[in-house]
């Protein structure tokens, strides 16, 4: 049964506040996909209706051929799911966890130890450690185990690497890759913006609204301006200067460097350089640079708000 | 705000009306041996005090333990054979009050107003006369001849234990795994409501089962609180008040999302009522009207009758079988309503 | 930054719970008008740390001063002159965006005709006139982590703490608040900001990188991206996190 993904005008509200607003989406089988979104985007409720723990306002979807209200029993045992915070028993042993899990679906860890063993052999040495005294990055870890042992077709990640130490979320998108190697179809849901270059094809959420799907590579070569990354010695003063320029069009920080686009066509840096340093400035770098995806929210979602 | 301002008030109410010491329409039977005026005499002044009703007259001795088993009766009168004639003639005649002391406090209570009623009217016939009439009144306490206290305890505490470890803990258990997220994993996995239920059910049956094994245990061993019944019959009872607490919990934790809310439920609306409106340890039968009503929705009520009977009367189905039946009725409705409200889904 | 004036001064900063050592050893010195970055991964001590300088617990042993203030001995004093604001809590939900600036006004000693002045022109400034008697609960996330700022340095203390206040925001807003940031460090308000996204490090004028408990790491950006020869903050951070011995 190939495991696709089809969402059609799909949307939820919880009482005034509308979580997701018609939102139409196709997920391939055995893609790994990104929700990228912040808090509020819409993310954790697009997941609790496709694993059929709530039900939609209206619109309709369907997992690997069979739909979301009607035929929850189906998804629900094709389905991995792991919600955010993990949701592991504290005071159960890792082994017991698993143990629980694979019960609860009716099989045995020695049966799927194929589909686990390269996470379960990085866990193992603390499987009789209680669930609850394990560092973040473990539980991450073990939960993803439990979402596995029975072999889904899917998996939705919710916010899996929030909370955990940074080298243990590197580690975590390797396993992902080798995870959708053996064909399952995995959704992750995740505010960072630079884990979406790591997914095959994203959507970019906010406030419940889709505001891109595409390949990391085309929403980066969508981006409609040329960018400009500069540098400078006091960057707040810097901020307010672009700003006050008469032709910014958008001024953000990104770390050591300000993102500029400008309101024209073509653009003179060494005019902006002139400008720049009679307002005082030292030491000015001005390069052309290709967006990144966050470049790219933040440009879709300002036109969103616009529009809106 | 109906917590902070209802609850006092409410509170207040209950223990006003609920904690009364005074007796109220006492139910008695007579077994009149003599049928003579002075017998009448002596039953109307205690009718008329207002503590007493006459309920029933009785025509032999055999028939006082099965008038007390029913329940309804608490106090039995016994005139001997020619009353009259040995109270005038012979200067002494005596009666005998026989009272059901499984709830010793008020059976002292009994006796006392009994042989304050006797002792007047003993004063107004000997008034004038040379040589004192005595009536000489014996009692009797039945089914707790020492009058220990604890008697009424044990099954009140049972009732108490077995709702707070079946029901509350229930209760709380599954309204974690809604707050901790894992009651989410559950519901999108294959396993069906009724397993979810009786996996977080189980243990707690089989505890709440030790307990009640302890508690009879340890009432009998240590406190010397007679399992005048049937064991079997006991343990049965027992259990179906589990299930039926159990049930409660359960029906609880669907309307609870998280275990705060769990909590707050399972006290009011067990605990309290458990422990002032079950007849535990405040009778019933001195209580309000309204009050008493109220507490017939409360299983605790009719799982101490039940207790008390097979502990101390010594009473088998014949006499619990009503009681049974209600708790029964209980339970099956509580399932079923249960049931009907858990969701699969998270809304 | 104003190197003469220390805001905070911390020697030898001890925090045990038992037999684990939460805070090991921490010596460091805040500069008045500094934004300074207080970085670690989760576990590394930072909240631990935090609340001691906002008074909120004891340290084991060590000397601690904030804003002038002995935390051990002038602890309730030092609550009135600092400023803190977390991502967990910020503002009341059911209260208006008024009444909330008036509850926490009024709770650091400001009258009310202070108050009412002062409201008006942080409303004007933020846009947020026509918000004033909308309940926060109606607010965006957004709007909300900007107001919850202002309210914090309303009372303008010496030193604000902001514990992750940019977690889960939208990518606008975050660099919106940190133009609040930026400001309010011109205004001359120490910023003590904790966070996780790296490229907000960039924006500090000196970060700290606690690793288990001690500060493995305490210079500008551009000084620590020298030293560990990285080309930004992310790796350094992860350059620092390996040496971690919670690497399971």
């Amino acid at each position: 049964m190939k495991s696709k993904i089809s969402i059609t005008n799909l949307s939820k509200s919880y009482g005034d506040v509308e979580a997701l607003k018609k939102i139409d989406l196709d997920i391939e089988p055995g893609e790994l996909f990104g929700l990228i979104g912040p808090d509020g985007a819409g993310k954790t409720s697009l997941f609790r209706l496709l694993a059929t723990l709530l039900l939609p306002n209206s619109g309709s979807a369907t997992l690997c051929g069979f739909d979301m209200v009607k035929e929850y029993k189906q998804i629900r045992n094709l389905l991995g799911y792991m919600p955010g915070k993990f949701s592991l028993y504290q005071d159960l042993s890792v082994l017991e966890n698993l143990n629980f899990f694979a019960t609860v679906f009716d099989t045995k860890i020695e049966d799927n130890m194929d589909m686990i063993r390269d996470i379960w052999l990085q866990i193992e040495p603390f499987k009789h450690r209680l669930a609850g005294k394990l560092s973040g990055g473990m539980k991450q870890k073990l939960a993803l185990c439990c979402a596995l042992i029975h072999q889904p077709k899917i998996l939705l990640l919710d916010e899996p690497t929030t909370g955990v130490d940074v080298v243990s979320r590197r580690e975590f998108w390797q396993m992902l890759k080798n995870l959708k190697a053996k064909g399952i179809t995995i959704i992750v849901a995740t505010p960072y913006m630079d884990e979406a270059n790591l997914c095959e094809r994203v959507a970019l959420m906010q406030n419940g609204e889709i505001l891109s799907i595409d390949t990391p590579d085309g929403i980066i070569s969508s981006f409609e301006k040329d960018l400009y990354a500069i540098q400078g010695q006091d960057i707040y003063q810097l901020l307010l200067d672009l700003r006050a320029y008469p032709f910014a069009n958008s001024v953000f920080p990104f770390g050591q460097n300000i993102h500029y686009t400008d309101k024209r066509g073509n653009v003179s840096t060494s005019e902006l350089k002139d400008y720049l340093m009679s307002k005082g400035q030292n030491r000015i770098e001005i390069k052309k640079i290709t967006a990144g995806i966050e470049d790219c929210f933040m440009a879709l979602s300002q036109q969103n708000n616009v529009q809106t | 705000m109906l917590i902070l301002f209802g609850m006092p008030i409410v509170q207040l109410l209950l223990f006003g009306f609920v904690i009364t010491n005074d007796l109220k329409d006492v139910k008695m039977a007579v077994l009149d041996h003599s049928k003579d005026e002075y017998t009448s005499e002596i039953i109307n002044k205690i009718v008329s005090s207002g503590y007493f009703n006459l309920v029933e007259n009785l025509d032999n001795i055999t028939q006082v333990d099965e008038t007390f088993r029913k329940g309804e009766t608490k106090v039995v009168l016994v005139f001997e054979p020619d009353f009259g004639k040995k109270l005038i003639k012979g200067s002494q005649a005596s009666v005998q009050i026989l009272t059901d002391a499984s709830d010793p406090n008020m059976a002292n209570m009994e006796v006392n107003y009994l042989q304050g009623i006797l002792h007047n009217y003993n004063v107004e016939i000997n008034r004038g006369k040379q040589v004192p009439n005595q009536i000489i009144p014996q009692t009797r306490m039945y089914f707790n001849s020492k009058l220990e206290s604890v008697y009424m305890f044990v099954p009140g505490i049972m009732a108490t234990i077995l709702m707070l470890v079946s029901a509350m803990m229930t209760s709380i258990s599954i309204a974690r795994e809604k707050e901790l997220g894992t009651m989410e994993i559950l519901l999108v996995s294959p396993l069906r409501p009724l397993q979810i239920i009786l996996g977080k059910v189980t243990p707690y049956l089989i505890l709440s089962f030790i307990n009640a094994l302890v508690i009879v245990g340890v009432g009998y061993f240590v406190f010397g609180v007679p399992v005048l019944g049937s064991f079997a019959l006991l343990m049965t009872e027992s259990l179906l008040f589990i299930l039926l607490a159990l049930s409660l919990g359960i029906y609880i934790s669907t309307v609870s999302n998280s275990q705060q809310v769990a909590m707050m439920l399972s006290m009011f609306a067990l605990m309290l009522p458990t422990i002032l409106l079950s007849g535990f340890i405040f009778p019933l039968r001195n209580m309000p009207q309204p009050l008493q009503i109220i507490s017939n929705i409360i299983p605790p009520r009719w799982f101490i009758v039940i207790i008390k009977n097979i502990m101390l009367k010594g009473t088998g189905l014949e006499f619990v079988w009503k009681e049974t039946l209600i708790l029964i009725g209980m339970t099956a409705g509580l399932i079923g309503l249960s049931v009907k409200k858990f969701k699969i889904r998270l809304e | 930054m104003n190197t003469d004036k220390k805001v905070i001064s911390v020697r030898n900063l001890y925090k045990k719970f038992g037999a684990f050592t939460a805070n090991d050893d921490l010596s460091f010195d805040v500069y008045k008008g500094e934004i300074f970055g207080f970085l670690g991964a989760n576990g590394a001590g930072k909240t631990t740390a935090m609340k001691i300088l906002c008074g909120l617990s004891y340290p084991t042993s060590g000397e601690i001063m904030v804003a002038g203030l002995d935390v051990y001995k002038q602890r309730e004093e030092l609550k009135k002159n600092i400023g803190y604001m977390s991502q967990k809590f910020s503002l009341y939900e059911d209260l208006t965006v008024f009444e909330n600036i008036r509850f926490y006004a009024g709770i650091y000693g400001m009258s009310s005709k202070e108050i009412k002045a002062k409201a008006d022109e942080l409303l004007q400034k933020l846009g947020l006139v026509h918000a004033r008697n909308k309940r926060i609960g109606e607010l965006p996330l957004g709007w909300k982590q900007k107001l919850a700022f202002s309210v914090a340095i309303f009372h303008n203390p010496e030193i604000v703490f902001l514990d992750e206040p940019t977690g889960g925001v939208d990518p606008v807003t975050r660099r919106q608040f940190w133009d609040l940031i930026y400001e309010a460090s011109r205004d001359g308000i120490t910023v003590f900001v904790t966070t996780h996204y790296m490229d907000e490090a960039e924006y500090c004028d000196r970060i700290s990188i606690m690793v288990d408990g001690r500060i493995e790491a305490l210079d500008t950006p551009e000084k620590l991206k020298t030293q560990f020869k990285a080309k930004d903050m992310d790796e350094v951070f992860l350059l620092l996190a390996r040496k971690s011995n919670y690497q399971e």
